[in-house]
């Protein structure tokens, strides 16, 4: 009974982390798209045209290396029609996002319509692919009781996850193109001055962000096996990871922990019953939560995350000064 | 010869759509020397420069660097060719360190960021003989701070000629003259310096020569030692102007608007205005003198109405207006015009036309629900007329004008109302020596006809010739209030900067308290 108990803990544990690891892509990428001082609200459309050319490419090459290839340049050629659109045209970033949003979403639809009414791949029928995705356990972490089995044995796309969550902490703080990067998004007219190439700057990483929310969109692909229905497989992880950005405080390393506390409500709502029932003492009272509420959760904390950041203002906040505003050289 | 020059500019033209903000405009900068850069606002200076420095690009002439015909198509071209800017509005990332804004410019500066970046600043910074905290962030540098950084920085990447526009502008008396020294060892090192300012005293004070642009026109190149501030005035307006600013004197009134230890906090919290004490009498100017951000802004609100105060009275007439709505204090006759650093941000709607902006103040006087525009059309027309603003027409979009005739119509409308006080903030903010003196002029009509005026003014030779009395303010406190006509600028710079305190400089009478005072008499905390 005793080793039910924690097996149910465990598996709440991995849940966690294998149901929401598509929100640290897109945060993460996100988080370098912004830092470059560009605000795309199209994470959602992004993650969409990532997931559908990923999967049915990847599937058709046989190859888990190809499909996260291919959804990271289905990202980063979204990414690149943004920047082209903002960066260059000067268009208006918020509308410039929701398009990009709409757009993508369309782009799914069609895609996978079309591929479904001609040869739609099932994920099951490709050995690499399925292979590849399995979960590898870490030695000796995976061996640490309750959490081991829970946290550190996941498939592949969890850890590469987690890599460029750190990469991305990494090359922001402690490079000097990193350096560079957030004097564009504070600042471009000062970058400008010294000599730093705006444009360049803010093509690369839009580009590059957008590329890596692609790589969490063909994440949730493989997660749902690659079953396609009438609902998108992105369903709203696009939205809540533009607000999980504000919630890690622009901050690539503490959007692993925001995906983890975002993750943690999401996870309630799909195993909180199986936690009510494993432990009818402590936490039974969760069974008489109604879905409705857990469904809403996430979103909820969204807006009490956005509340509390806009009244907690810093001055060193990790917000780039200039998020949102297009920079023209010459303008007086 | 051609050698001799760090740059030649040769018939440059540059036009944004239908203005023509250069035209034909020669420039020619010796090696070592500073060259003064004069022109009213609007005459292309800034433009000029920012050919230079490759924000933009000339639409006909050339531009030699040493002798050798060059093309600046971007900042970075120019830094290469060891032309460095200093902006006005200063190019810092204000959440970076010091050392991280001149080391993100930096060529192979390593793929990695290391500590000892710092050191290597600080030590290059010493080397050119400034001091510098690498580590401390810019937010919280104080503006001199701020531009010394702009200098290093510009001398990091191994500029030979520097450019500074306006520099002058945001820095108290004493910071000038710093500025001053460490431009002319820069001179003596070997660099070329060009300067834009239109404080033709400063002009005089340092630089070999003066470069004169007029409307955009190149009007011609004078050594200094050989010229006056008349000449130049003449140069760069056109025509004869009379620099003296008049200080009519007025029989004073009894105090019309008297404060008592005032305190009030700014937006972030903290003490902006701190206990202080002033009192304004009809037919007087009462200067508020004070480095940017001192509180100016927050007294101004607070008076108005538009800010609530932390402790203190406000007394008009000796009638209380603490507490009072915005709309009841201008009712007594307490008018205000303060004009933010950006020139548009307060007081004008910059896209509503000009009859649109009187009717935001006089909307309430239409009868009946709708809003009577001839109303409006009518009190526009007469500032028009009574000021002199050149417009189009009265429908024309405020944010069209340019920044003398925007400021002109704020005034008007403040003043058309018939106040007894005018709080009026920065009213020459960035405005030329014609449209300044226009200006002066209409405040002191508004002098003589028995109104108090309290001008929250930058320029301390305009405020001494303007006010009857100077109030200054040093981080919220009143370092004492002293006639303008008796105290020396050195006096009012020291005050500014907190080392001179006079606010009980007379035993019997604090500054600031009126002997006549409407306060009840029954207030004896007057007394020591």
């Amino acid at each position: 009974m005793e080793m039910d108990k924690m097996g149910v803990v465990t598996t709440f544990l991995h849940n966690i982390v294998v149901y929401n690891i598509p929100l640290l892509y897109g945060t993460t990428g996100e988080i370098i798209v912004e830092k470059s001082g560009s605000l795309n609200l199209g994470v959602e459309g992004i993650m969409a045209v990532g997931a559908i050319f990923g999967y049915i490419v990847g599937c058709y090459a046989n190859s888990l290396g190809v499909g996260i290839l291919t959804s990271f340049v289905a990202g980063a050629l979204c990414g690149l029609l943004f920047a082209m659109l903002t960066v260059s045209l000067q268009a208006n970033q918020n509308i410039t996002g929701l398009t990009l949003t709409t757009f993508g979403l369309g782009v799914y639809f069609f895609v996978g319509n079309g591929v479904k009414a001609v040869n739609w791949p099932a994920m099951a029928d490709y050995a690499n692919i399925k292979n590849g995705f399995a979960d590898i356990a870490l030695p000796g972490l995976s061996q640490i009781p309750l959490l081991g089995r829970g946290l550190f044995s996941h498939n592949i796309l969890v850890y590469l996850g987690v890599v460029i969550a750190l990469g991305m902490w990494w090359y922001l703080n402690r490079t000097q193109t990193g350096l560079r990067l957030r004097a564009v998004g504070e600042n471009p007219a000062a970058a400008d001055s010294v000599g730093i190439n705006v444009k360049r700057y803010q093509y690369l990483h839009i580009c590059l962000g957008c590329g890596i929310m692609g790589i969490g969109g063909y994440y949730m692909a493989l997660n749902m096996s690659g079953s396609f229905n009438s609902s998108c497989w992105i369903n709203g992880y696009g939205w809540i990871a533009v607000a999980l950005v504000i919630f890690a405080n622009w901050n690539p390393a503490l959007a692993i922990v925001g995906t983890f506390v975002f993750g943690f409500f999401n996870t309630l709502r799909v195993s909180g019953s199986s936690l009510a029932l494993a432990f009818p003492e402590g936490l039974g009272w969760l069974s008489s939560v109604p879905t409705q509420l857990y469904q809403a959760l996430p979103f909820l904390i969204t807006a009490v995350v956005l509340v509390i950041s806009s009244i907690r203002k810093k001055k060193d906040g990790g917000q780039p000064a200039s998020l949102g505003l297009n920079y023209f050289r010459e303008e007086r | 010869m051609a050698e001799q020059f760090a740059i030649e500019m040769k018939g440059i033209t540059k036009t944004f759509g239908s203005v023509v903000a250069n035209n034909k405009v020669e420039l020619n900068l010796k090696k070592g020397e500073i060259l003064a850069l004069l022109g009213e606002n609007g005459s292309g200076k800034t433009t000029l420069m920012n050919m230079l420095s490759g924000i933009y690009q000339p639409d006909q002439g050339e531009i030699r660097v040493d002798g050798k015909p060059v093309t600046i198509a971007s900042p970075e071209d120019a830094k290469a060719l060891g032309i460095g800017m200093v902006h006005q509005h200063f190019k810092l990332v204000e959440v970076f360190s010091a050392a991280d804004n001149i080391w993100m410019g930096k060529e192979k500066a390593g793929f990695l960021l290391k500590k000892d970046r710092y050191a290597q600043i600080q030590s290059m910074a010493a080397k050119f003989g400034f001091e510098l905290d690498p580590s401390k962030k810019v937010y919280n540098m104080a503006v001199s701070e701020k531009q010394t950084l702009e200098i290093i920085k510009v001398l990091y990447y191994g500029a030979k000629v520097i450019i500074l526009d306006e520099p002058t502008a945001v820095l108290t008396v004493q910071e000038i003259e710093k500025l001053f020294q460490v431009l002319r060892k820069m001179r003596e090192d070997g660099h070329s310096i060009i300067i834009i300012t239109h404080k033709l005293n400063e002009v005089l004070d340092l630089s070999d020569r003066v470069a004169i642009l007029r409307k955009g026109e190149y009007i011609g190149t004078v050594e200094t030692k050989d010229t006056n501030e008349q000449e130049l005035t003449e140069y760069m307006v056109g025509r004869k102007v009379d620099l003296n600013i008049e200080r009519p004197v007025v029989e004073k009134t009894r105090p019309l608007l008297e404060i008592r230890d005032l305190t009030i906090r700014n937006d972030e919290g903290a003490v902006a205005i701190d206990h202080v004490n002033f009192y304004i009498r009809g037919g007087e100017i009462l200067g508020v003198a004070g480095i940017a951000g001192c509180g100016q802004k927050e007294l101004c609100e607070a008076i108005a109405g538009l800010r609530p105060i932390e402790g203190g009275q406000m007394i008009h007439k000796g009638d209380n207006i603490v507490g009072l709505s915005p709309k009841a204090i201008l009712d007594k006759g307490i008018a205000m015009s303060f004009i933010p650093e950006d020139r548009l941000g307060m007081g004008l709607a910059p896209s509503m036309s000009i009859t649109d902006n009187m009717l935001l103040k006089n909307y309430a006087d239409s009868k009946g629900i709708f809003v009577d525009r001839d109303l409006g059309r009518a009190d526009a027309q007469h500032v028009i007329e009574n000021l002199g603003v050149v417009t189009p027409s009265t429908e024309t979009p405020v944010r069209r004008l340019s920044g003398g005739n925007v400021q002109k119509v704020l005034l008007g409308r403040e003043i058309k109302a018939g106040p007894n006080v005018i709080v009026t903030a920065y009213p020459v903010r960035g405005l030329d020596i014609n449209s300044s003196y226009a200006i002066y002029h209409i405040l002191n009509e508004q002098k003589k006809s028995g109104v108090g005026i309290l001008f929250v003014g930058e320029d301390l030779d305009v405020m001494m010739a303007l006010c009857d009395k100077i109030m200054v303010l040093c981080h919220g406190r009143m370092m004492g209030v002293v006639h303008a006509h008796k105290v020396t600028k050195e006096e009012l710079g020291l005050m500014m900067t907190g080392s001179l305190d006079l606010s009980h400089r007379y035993e019997d009478k604090p500054a600031g308290f009126a002997k006549d005072t409407n306060f009840a008499q029954t207030d004896k905390e007057v007394e020591p």
